[in-house]
């Protein structure tokens, strides 16, 4: 298993990691984990001509508190969201969902901007990101941008960032009161992919119902969508058992779901629908109890 | 006194150096001029090779050859298959396709050069030609009249056609009072995917005129011989050397095309050459194992008593036969009735070809197989006859004291006690609990379910009468003159530890410390004669050719230190570095009888210098080990996924040398044998394509996969060699699969579930439930 050559470069800021990455355009592609990229390459499926390693920049690894709002840098590994005490505290969708990620080498390696970037269909990221309504930044040399969750996955293994971009950071309003999150996940027992997964967030209002919810799925379809019918379903109402089945009756609603050897396209929607309902189920009672001060 | 080594947990010599990356397998051997080869393979299942374009790829910079299979014929001999069957049919199987090529993955061409970079940039340019031709993958479609033929020069698919036939069939079809229960059941392809993948370091010295390979392998010595062969060296002049070996389950218990490739190559080149295998082409070309179709007919009496059991084996082989490839499957005829007493067998066996990888020798060999049918055929038996699986299995146990049971299988287990181990694992477990807590969860939609398997298998192979290539092993034991013991062993362990469990028996033996003895193997130069590790025969039969070496060298020192002290040799004993008289008046130094031995200047008349005793054992019989499994799942009814909650194992492996060793086979192998239960099918599309080529698909199970696993034993020697020990590097494999798919099938049971081919699928589940529940409403 070995790759075509390319050239190997290791810049020590943003500002040069940026300046590559256009000098090369559609020749080269910029390295973080490797844990996405290094696999195609080995098997020749991936060539780029140059990579620009971004691993050395040291301000793009961080967790931060800024307000009611988080920051992560580009290149923290998932290993240190899943470790983080400050996260386990504002914004526990993180490490929970950090710690579903393939083993602990590639926790150890992968970073949460390469898994964003890479979008793959089965990526356990894009599902938390989608239900946080967070906010990427992308940086090239014409400036920086932020682009919200919901426009940032445009198809299979395709985002809305442009050829000479560099993802930086990720950022997220923190759980807020009277809210609970939940990530579940099955596992492929090969890849340790998600063949589904879905990240809920609820917010309750003060009488206990539900004021708002935010679903993001993911390894159904293409690319990781939020189930927009289950949370209008679910907006405004009390959470009642019988409410719950039923919004979650709509988690894989208009979506072109994937088939393959493990698990088929009709399957799949019914993953989608039964997780969909476990992930409300958790997130409520995580509110329930955070609500209830215990 | 003496320290007590047989039966204790000692820790592994193999470890220390293993943990901590100091080790040395092939990929570790660099030599002066060595060069890099890369196989350029077919991704067509069937074609016709029109034509091999090499002028690009040897125009590559750092290319120093290209071979084709044109350059090889005639002058590399074929990849041999050791198995000897009436009737076989068996193809010709050159190293680099010629002419045609007959599965995804098989070799068309080496691309070698000074880098292993350049040789794989290399091989993109090779241009291969092909003409596609039809290719067959189903086995059963294979057997059809008019189905595309595999190979042209045979006139259809059916590579052999083995009956193995005993009772009174007549009798038991006349007999209206038996229940005939019937199943079909698939076992599924499997790739056996070792840590290392396979590789070889070929080196030919032209000044020496010798031939020095360094390969992954289960059997170097016999490799030696058939490499020797195949690249016409002077047998005596050709060395294999096995180093560390990163587990093979019996996929380097073979000889590969790829291997007589790089002795070719460096011959021709006088350069050492070098491949180690990429993980797809482990995936692809490195043999798989079992895939198999069962159609079984079983015959109970209202009790549970089974009188009859007949099976159709529909076994795919793939495109050619590796080195034992046809032999496997009639493993899974000859262990068929299990630990069960069934008079009346009738087994059917085809082995037929398809444009497929050769299957092989994988855990188990044949043997999970059997395991698989038979156990499934208890519970279905019970399930039929409203009975408890315990129960139909107690009815058809035989009693220890039966012993040796010749069966009609025509082969005679040793010893066993098979209520014992029954009995054992159901309490472990807490059958009668777990039965009452299945029905209180069930009446809460909770589904969980109660797998057994009594298993039993052959090991310790074997007769040198039933193999291929001898059965037996060689052994020697060597004190040094500075009283340190040097073990050298014809069997190749890769894992099994065996450098551990020999030197107990040296040190205890010799009465010498543990630290003391040092065990070799896996070098043909070091070690002169051997078979190799397969079969669950280190220990039973190269175990017990380093025991008597060890018994003929004490009796030589005994007779020098009797010499000395004036007594009669039989009354000496060894111990504490001592060999001394019962009652201790009498004794001598160990040191001191080694220093008479090399110094040679006062030995008994007849005695000859220095302290080396070898063996060759020849086991007289296989050995049976047994045991019994008790499965704890639950399934998800609402999306069909299995979680293991507990699994019971007692196994009975004889008598156990270190209960560390068989922890960790036995860990290994159920990891191994759940695997199948649950998670790995290896799967080729309709056109032959292998469509679980990567680990992203193929799911090898992983630490996280498994709950704890409750182990204990019981110990019913054996007769069959002087040590009692039987095997165990099979068993958890062996025995776990059925375990696991009788546990779904009875947590399926309230749905109407009576079986379901593995893997055990989520979605297969929930279809099975869904329907179930369908045809309840
Ligand atoms: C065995 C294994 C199991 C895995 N299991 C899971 C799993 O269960 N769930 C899961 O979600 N993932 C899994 N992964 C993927 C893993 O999480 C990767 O780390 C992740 O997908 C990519 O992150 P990376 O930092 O390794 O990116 P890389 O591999 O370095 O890059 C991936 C892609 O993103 C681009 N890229 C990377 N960083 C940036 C950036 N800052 N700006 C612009 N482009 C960028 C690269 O050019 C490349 O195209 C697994 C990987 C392996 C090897």
């Amino acid at each position: 298993m070995i790759t075509e050559p390319f050239g190997y470069h290791a810049p020590k800021s943003l500002s040069e990691a940026v300046r590559l990455v256009a000098q090369f355009g559609a020749d080269g592609k910029v390295l973080a984990g490797g844990h996405s990229l290094i696999p195609l390459m080995k098997l020749r499926l991936a060539s780029p001509k140059h990579l620009v390693d971004i691993g050395g920049i040291s301000d793009l690894s961080y967790i931060r508190e800024d307000g009611d709002e988080i920051q992560i840098g580009a290149t923290t590994t998932h290993f240190r969201i899943e470790s983080s005490d400050l996260l386990k505290t504002k914004c526990p969708l993180l490490p929970e969902t950090a710690g579903e990620i393939g083993d602990a080498q590639v926790r150890n390696k992968g970073t949460m901007g390469g898994s964003l970037a890479h979008s793959d269909p089965a990526g356990d990221w894009p599902a938390a990101i989608l239900a946080l309504d967070a906010e990427i930044q992308a940086v090239s040399a014409r400036g920086e941008r932020w682009i919200p969750a919901r426009e940032f996955f445009v198809d299979l293994l395709a985002t809305a960032l442009k050829g000479d971009e560099i993802l930086t950071a990720i950022r997220l309003p923190a759980l807020p009161s009277r809210a609970g999150d939940a990530y579940l996940k099955l596992h492929h027992p090969a890849s340790g992919f998600a063949v589904v997964g879905a990240a809920a967030r609820l917010v309750l209002g003060e009488n206990g119902s539900i004021e708002r919810a935010a679903l993001g799925i993911t390894g159904i379809g293409p690319k990781a969508y939020r189930a927009a019918a289950v949370e209008s379903a679910l907006a405004g109402k009390s959470p009642t058992t019988k409410r719950l089945e039923e919004a979650s009756a709509h988690a894989a609603d208009g979506v072109d779901a994937n088939s393959d050897l493990y698990a088929s396209a009709e399957y799949r929607s019914h993953l989608a629908r039964v997780y969909t309902r476990r992930a409300i189920e958790k997130a409520l009672e995580r509110a329930q109890e955070r609500t209830d001060g215990r | 006194m003496a320290t007590k080594l047989l039966g204790e947990r000692i820790k592994r010599k193999e470890d220390p150096r293993l943990i901590q990356g100091r080790g040395h397998y092939v990929d570790d051997f660099r030599l002066d001029g060595m060069v890099h080869m890369v196989f350029v393979r077919s991704a067509h299942a069937h074609a016709r090779i029109k034509s091999v374009k090499t002028d690009a790829a040897r125009a590559m910079p750092g290319v120093v050859e290209v071979l084709t299979g044109a350059d090889l014929q005639g002058k590399l001999g074929l990849v041999p298959c050791a198995v000897a069957m009436e009737g076989l049919k068996i193809p010709e199987h050159p190293c680099l396709a010629l002419g045609e090529v007959r599965y995804v993955g098989e070799p068309v061409a080496a691309v070698i050069a000074a880098e292993p970079y350049a040789a794989r940039d290399a091989a993109d340019k090779l241009e291969v030609d092909y003409e596609p031709l039809a290719a067959v993958v189903d086995p059963e479609k294979a057997l059809d009249k008019g189905a595309p033929r595999v190979h042209e020069k045979f006139p259809d698919n059916l590579a052999f056609l083995a009956k193995l036939e005993a009772g009174d069939w007549k009798a038991i079809e006349a007999d209206a009072g038996l229940k005939a229960i019937k199943a079909r059941f698939v076992n599924q392809r499997l790739a056996p995917a070792s840590m290392e993948t396979r590789g070889v370091v070929a080196s030919y010295s032209p000044g020496e005129d010798t031939l020095t390979v360094w390969s992954s392998t289960q059997i170097p010595h016999l490799l030696k011989t058939n490499l020797a062969v195949m690249t016409g060296t002077d047998e005596a002049r050709c060395r294999v050397i096995a180093p560390e070996v990163g587990g093979a389950f019996g996929s380097k218990l073979n000889v590969y095309g790829e291997e007589g490739v790089a002795c070719f190559a460096s011959k021709k080149l006088g350069r050492p050459v070098k491949w180690i295998e990429g993980r797809r082409e482990n995936l692809q070309a490195t043999i798989h194992g079992r895939d198999q179709i069962n159609e079984l007919e079983v015959y109970a009496r209202p009790d549970g008593l089974i009188v009859g059991l007949r099976c159709r084996v529909i076994a795919d082989l793939g495109a050619y036969h590796q080195l034992l490839t046809p032999a496997i499957p009639t493993l899974t005829a000859l262990m068929i009735v299990g630990s069960y007493k069934i008079p009346n067998v009738f087994v059917e066996t085809k082995g037929v070809f398809t444009n497929k990888m050769a299957t092989d020798a994988y855990r188990g060999a044949g043997r999970p197989e059997a395991t698989y049918i038979i156990e499934r055929a208890m519970d279905l038996v019970a399930r039929e006859l409203k009975m408890d699986p315990v129960d139909v299995r107690m009815k058809n146990f035989p009693e220890s004291k039966e012993f040796p049971l010749a069966l009609a299988t025509g082969v005679t287990y040793d010893t066993a006690n098979y209520q014992k181990t029954l009995k054992k694992v159901l309490k472990l477990g807490g059958y009668g609990k777990l039965r009452r807590e299945q029905e209180r969860l069930r009446k809460k939609g909770k589904y969980i379910g109660l797998g057994l398997s009594t298993y039993v298998e052959i090991c310790a192979m074997g007769p040198s009468s039933r193999m291929p290539a001898g059965g037996w092993e060689y052994g020697t034991v060597r004190v040094e003159r500075t009283g340190k013991a040097t073990v050298l062993s014809g069997t190749s362990p890769h894992g099994q530890g065996e450098q551990t469990s020999f030197a107990q028996i040296v040190a205890e033996g010799l009465g010498i410390p543990y630290d003391d003895v040092t065990v070799y193997h896996g070098d043909t130069a070091v070690v002169p004669l051997g078979i190799g590790t397969f079969g669950s025969r280190t220990t039973a039969v190269g175990g017990t050719a380093i025991h008597l070496a060890t018994e003929r060298l004490k009796k030589k020192m005994a007779r020098i230190a009797a010499h000395k002290l004036g007594v009669k040799p039989g009354e000496l004993v060894f111990e504490d570095e001592t060999i001394r008289t019962p009652d201790g008046s009498k004794s001598m130094a160990f040191a001191e009888v080694v220093n008479e031995a090399y110094n040679a200047t006062s030995l008994p008349p007849g005695i000859e210098p220095g302290l080396a005793e070898q063996s060759v054992f020849e086991p007289p019989n296989y050995t049976f080990p047994f045991g019994a499994h008790l499965a704890v799942v639950e399934v998800d009814a609402e999306t069909g996924e299995v979680r293991l909650r507990n699994y019971y194992a007692v196994d009975d492996c004889g008598r156990v040398l270190n209960p560390m060793l068989v922890d960790g086979q036995i860990h290994g192998g159920l990891a191994q044998g759940i695997g199948q239960a649950l998670w790995e099918e290896h799967v080729y599309d309709e056109n032959g394509q292998l469509i679980t080529g990567t680990f992203m698909d193929y799911a090898v199970p992983k630490a996280p996969h498994f709950s704890w696993f409750e182990t204990a034993s019981t110990e019913t020697r054996t007769p069959v060699n002087p040590l009692g020990v039987k095997g165990v590097g099979e068993a958890g494999t062996i025995a776990s699969t059925p375990a696991i798919v009788n546990a779904v099938m009875d947590a399926l049971a309230p749905f109407g579930v009576r079986h379901l081919d593995m893997p055990l699928k989520p979605e297969k589940i929930w279809r099975a439930i869904e329907k179930g529940r369908a045809r309840a409403a």
